[in-house]
């Protein structure tokens, strides 16, 4: 696909870049990016039915090394969670560990060789097929919108409807009614900025990673030997320094949603 | 930028994900690890228990060692000064038998010294008698003259 004549890498990375969507309706509303939905279920699927193997089978005695894996994950996303949260964990625990492993997972995509899953994929006659679907801002604002709905919800549960609709008119400046409206538009930036900054910064971090990736892989079809030898190493060395960024992306998703939720309990 | 429904599915795929680790995933694990995390704390416990009760135990034994140390070494002296006693009583016993053998063996010889005297007396008494008669040429009665032959003995 790569080796067209004309414009080869521009072509390239732009086919690379387009979604996976039914042929029935090319642009629109219900243009689902199948391959993002497919890869971001199985892989939640793959944790879901990974950690509750282990889960099941947990004992207080012993541990198997797959049991102790996966109670080291549990219990370092705790301990980060303990740190910023002082309260019950039994919701908060889970959700940030749900949200470390499922991120980190989708963003370890990006690892896969960057043809590979497309490739594959064309063998069943399916053109374009994006791995990574935390370089799809679908996928990413799904998860910081769901993280948002569960920062009001915190707020009305911490401090009811009353009390949350009263900090949002009062806070900061003050309780002056001629205060009211400046003070709940600031809140209400403050309290879109989150999702949008959670899910603009991992789609920005792994778009940006993916197209790196594209990049290199042209150095693969340029036609000239120390070309492809440089697109090796190029691809070995971002490959793993890439191997932070998802680690660094996925802990930051995880430390900033406890840390907005946590928010949501605390009282101005 | 191009949202659309995959968004939503997303969302509500998140939210399932949550759901089941919170129902499913982390209660038993975290529960498996609050387990552990008790055992080992007993374990080590029980260890350090362990480990004074080696000390107390250690220190007993030392502590039985040298009293019985103590009563052997009393007892050996005690022996030694038993057989002393023994040795020493023996000794005395002993003495005492020579003594008192020496003593009835002096008498032995004692009497049996006098009566040879008194045997060689008489034998002397009665040669005297048969001298004197050879002498005198007479019978001398020795009935009648019995006081003065026991005389003439007993100046010999």
């Amino acid at each position: 696909m790569a080796s067209e004549p004309q414009g080869g890498l521009t072509e390239y990375i732009s086919h690379h870049l387009k979604h996976l969507t039914p042929h029935t309706s090319p642009e629109g509303f219900w243009a689902v990016h199948v391959d993002s939905v497919t890869v971001s279920l199985a892989l939640g699927v793959l944790f879901c039915l990974w950690f509750w193997a282990k889960a099941r089978k947990a004992t207080a005695g012993v541990p198997g090394k797959g049991q102790a894996f996966v109670e080291i994950v549990l219990e370092f996303v705790d301990g980060q969670v303990k740190d910023v949260f002082h309260g019950d964990r039994r919701v908060l625990g889970p959700l940030a560990l749900t949200v470390f492993v499922w991120v980190f997972l989708m963003n370890a995509m990006d690892l896969l060789p960057v043809d590979l899953l497309p490739w594959i994929t064309e063998k069943f006659g399916i053109g374009h097929f994006r791995a990574v679907p935390t370089a799809d801002i679908n996928m990413t604002f799904a998860m910081s919108l769901t993280v948002l709905l569960l920062i009001i919800f915190y707020s009305f549960k911490a401090k009811g409807f009353g009390g949350y609709m009263h900090e949002m008119f009062t806070a900061p400046f003050g309780k002056h009614p001629l205060l009211w409206i400046p003070n709940f538009a600031l809140n209400l930036v403050e309290l879109l900025s989150k999702p949008v900054s959670l899910a603009m910064r991992l789609f920005g971090n792994m778009y940006a990673g993916e197209l790196v990736f594209m990049l290199i892989a042209g150095l693969f079809t340029a036609g000239s030997w120390a070309l492809y030898g440089m697109g090796i190493i190029g691809y070995t060395v971002w490959g793993i320094f890439h191997i932070l960024i998802i680690s660094i992306q996925a802990f930051i998703f995880m430390v900033l949603t406890v840390v907005y939720i946590s928010m949501a309990h605390d009282h101005h | 930028m191009d949202f659309n429904a995959t968004l939503i599915g997303e969302m509500i795929a998140f939210a399932i994900l949550i759901w089941f680790t919170v129902q499913f995933i982390w209660p038993h694990i975290n529960k498996a690890i609050e387990e552990r995390q008790l055992k080992i704390a007993e374990g080590l416990d029980a260890a350090e228990r362990a480990r004074a009760e080696l000390r107390d135990a250690d220190s007993k034994v030392a502590a039985e060692i040298k009293v019985a140390r103590q009563q052997a070494a009393e007892i050996i002296d005690r022996a030694q000064q038993q057989a002393n006693q023994i040795l020493d009583k023996a000794r005395a016993d002993a003495i005492g038998e020579i003594n008192r053998l020496k003593a009835s063996a002096q008498d032995d010889i004692a009497s049996m010294a006098q009566r040879a005297r008194e045997e060689l007396r008489e034998k002397v008494g009665a040669l005297a008698v048969q001298g004197a008669a050879k002498i005198v040429q007479r019978e001398i009665d020795p009935a009648a003259h019995k006081a003065l032959l026991d005389q003439l003995a007993t100046e010999i």
